[in-house]
């Protein structure tokens, strides 16, 4: 069922990794050498055990990180206007400044790009209603739930409408049925923008319920273990959580990744 | 203060006040102690209404020199503290000696500066040794406790310099120098009554502890204790005063900040 993946469409490249390693000072190689090609529009999660290098790798393609060996290359589609910025990108935690509003928070990117209030408070409002927050601009991230948190910080990361979403275990934090209600508006989100998605997880069942393309990565140092092509029709919704065709895809990534885990469990 | 316990919370100290006092006044009554030995707190109390005028003017100019302390002492903590933390070869050179001014007891350095400055001037700079640390050391603590991931934000964002600085490190340092503050407050107070105490009868101040000084010299016990009260009590408003500043800025975000009905 699943094929050797090939990222051979013609919609063109967005992020283009050759050779890419990060050894740290201690010597100790997290990732690498990878080679990843993601094409313009697609979903692809990165999935592996704890400490594989999976975040290492989108922390490298943002940018937070220089790769000791290899090279990363993004191609920028949009207009890069002022307040546009090629790359949203969405931590583990929701990492909001508690001292800021949802409106002030998602402003962030804009303020830094010093886009003039009355630009930025149009294209605010607008993330904020595409994360379904609109009514809670004014609220302090305290005062709001984990899953409304992680909402703000989506929104935050769309608002300089990005062409690559690069996302870190968004949802591990979230309880089941929040985090299945994030992955559908995640899921229409991307069919609406055509926003390119990597997606950092290690849940076998959310890496297949989103993605085009599942990447699995081996055990420190992190490497491509695996790839599949998930072939299921969009848009997917709750009846594929439950169909057998799921299953089935879930049984292989899972098979793909049991090596990743045996090679941890003596460590 | 709506359940009762918080009543209670706030009634037995009070009670316990109370009690101190009327013990006081009976012992002094019961044996017929002296005023210059021990004054009654009633006397205390005339003493201080009656010697208003001059209490009020020392007290005056007691709170303009902590005021002037801890001025100097908020900025240049906070200032000293993003110097350090924009320079690690600064902080590296010049920490070990706001330690050593720290450590070294005021009341030993203030014959030594009334020496060198004016006494006006050495008594702000007494007030701004003892306080500036806690600034110091809570906003370097404050500015080095930034969420790493929202600094990899500002980078990506490609923040600049000041924009991190102003958007990012000095609202995550907030608490923290609030903190600080708060403790400077108080230790301002006493930097300058250190000094005025060291300047003593040669000085040419009249604060409040020249007052002490200057009433222990002759005798005027009731106007020693006045004064006393009058500090103490001008610790509690300045302490109270930056308790509640800080409050109203911490209250829509900080844990610190939030009622444990939260």
């Amino acid at each position: 069922m699943a094929e050797p993946a090939l990222s051979g469409s013609d919609a063109g490249s967005a992020v283009r990794l050759r050779g890419v390693s990060k050894t740290y000072d201690s010597g100790v190689t997290a990732l690498g050498p990878l080679d990843l090609d993601v094409r313009r529009g697609e979903f692809v999660s990165l999935l592996g055990p704890s400490g594989c290098g999976k975040s290492t790798a989108l922390r490298l393609i943002a940018g937070l990180a220089t790769p000791s060996a290899g090279t990363v290359e993004l191609t920028h589609h949009g207009a890069a206007g002022r307040g546009s910025h090629p790359i949203g990108f969405v931590f583990q935690e929701p990492t909001l400044m508690p001292w800021a509003t949802v409106r002030e928070n998602v402003r962030l990117p804009l303020k830094l790009a010093r886009l003039p209030a009355t630009d930025a408070d149009a294209r605010i409002e607008a993330a904020l209603d595409q994360v379904g927050l609109a009514e809670f601009a004014t609220a302090y991230p305290r005062e709001l739930s984990g899953g409304m948190k992680m909402r703000v910080s989506l929104a935050r990361a769309l608002v300089t409408d990005p062409d690559i979403l690069l996302m870190d275990e968004p949802f591990a934090a979230l309880d089941e049925i929040t985090r299945f209600r994030l992955n559908n508006d995640l899921l229409s989100l991307w069919r609406n923008l055509h926003k390119t998605v990597i997606f950092v997880t290690h849940s076998v069942f959310e890496s297949v319920y989103l993605s085009e393309r599942v990447i699995v990565m081996t055990a420190r140092p992190g490497r491509i273990g695996a790839e599949f092509r998930i072939t299921s029709p969009e848009p997917r919704g709750e009846e594929f959580r439950t169909s057998a065709e799921y299953a089935a895809f879930c049984r292989e990534v899972s098979g793909a990744l049991a090596p990743s885990y045996a090679g941890q469990a003596g460590a | 203060m709506k359940s009762p316990r918080d009543l209670v919370r706030f009634l037995l100290p009070v009670a316990v006040l109370a009690a101190g006092l009327v013990l006081w006044e009976a012992i002094v009554r019961a044996y017929g102690i002296q005023p210059y030995v021990l004054p009654s707190p009633l006397l205390v109390l005339k003493t201080l209404v009656a010697d208003w005028p001059v209490l009020l003017q020392s007290l005056g100019v007691t709170l303009l020199t902590t005021l002037e302390g801890f001025v100097a002492a908020a900025v240049g903590g906070v200032v000293l503290a993003l110097l350090f933390n924009q320079s690690k070869w600064l902080e590296y050179s010049l920490f070990p000696y706001a330690v050593v001014l720290q450590v070294t007891p005021v009341i030993a350095i203030a014959p030594l500066l009334l020496i060198y400055l004016q006494q006006q001037t050495a008594v702000i700079v007494c007030a701004w040794i003892v306080a500036f640390f806690p600034v110091l050391s809570n906003t370097t603590l404050g500015l080095s406790s930034v969420d790493r991931n929202l600094a990899g934000l500002f980078q990506l964002y490609g923040a600049s310099k000041l924009q991190t600085l102003l958007f990012l490190k000095l609202p995550a340092a907030l608490p923290y120098i609030l903190g600080g503050l708060r403790i400077a407050g108080g230790l301002s107070l006493i930097g300058a009554v250190v000094a005025e105490i060291a300047a003593g009868s040669a000085g040419a101040g009249s604060g409040l502890a020249f007052r002490i000084a200057e009433s222990g010299y002759r005798l005027n016990i009731p106007r020693m204790f006045a004064a006393l009260l009058l500090l103490s009590l001008a610790g509690i408003v300045i302490y109270g005063v930056l308790a509640l500043v800080s409050h109203l800025l911490l209250r829509r975000w900080h844990e610190s900040a939030l009622g444990k009905d939260n």
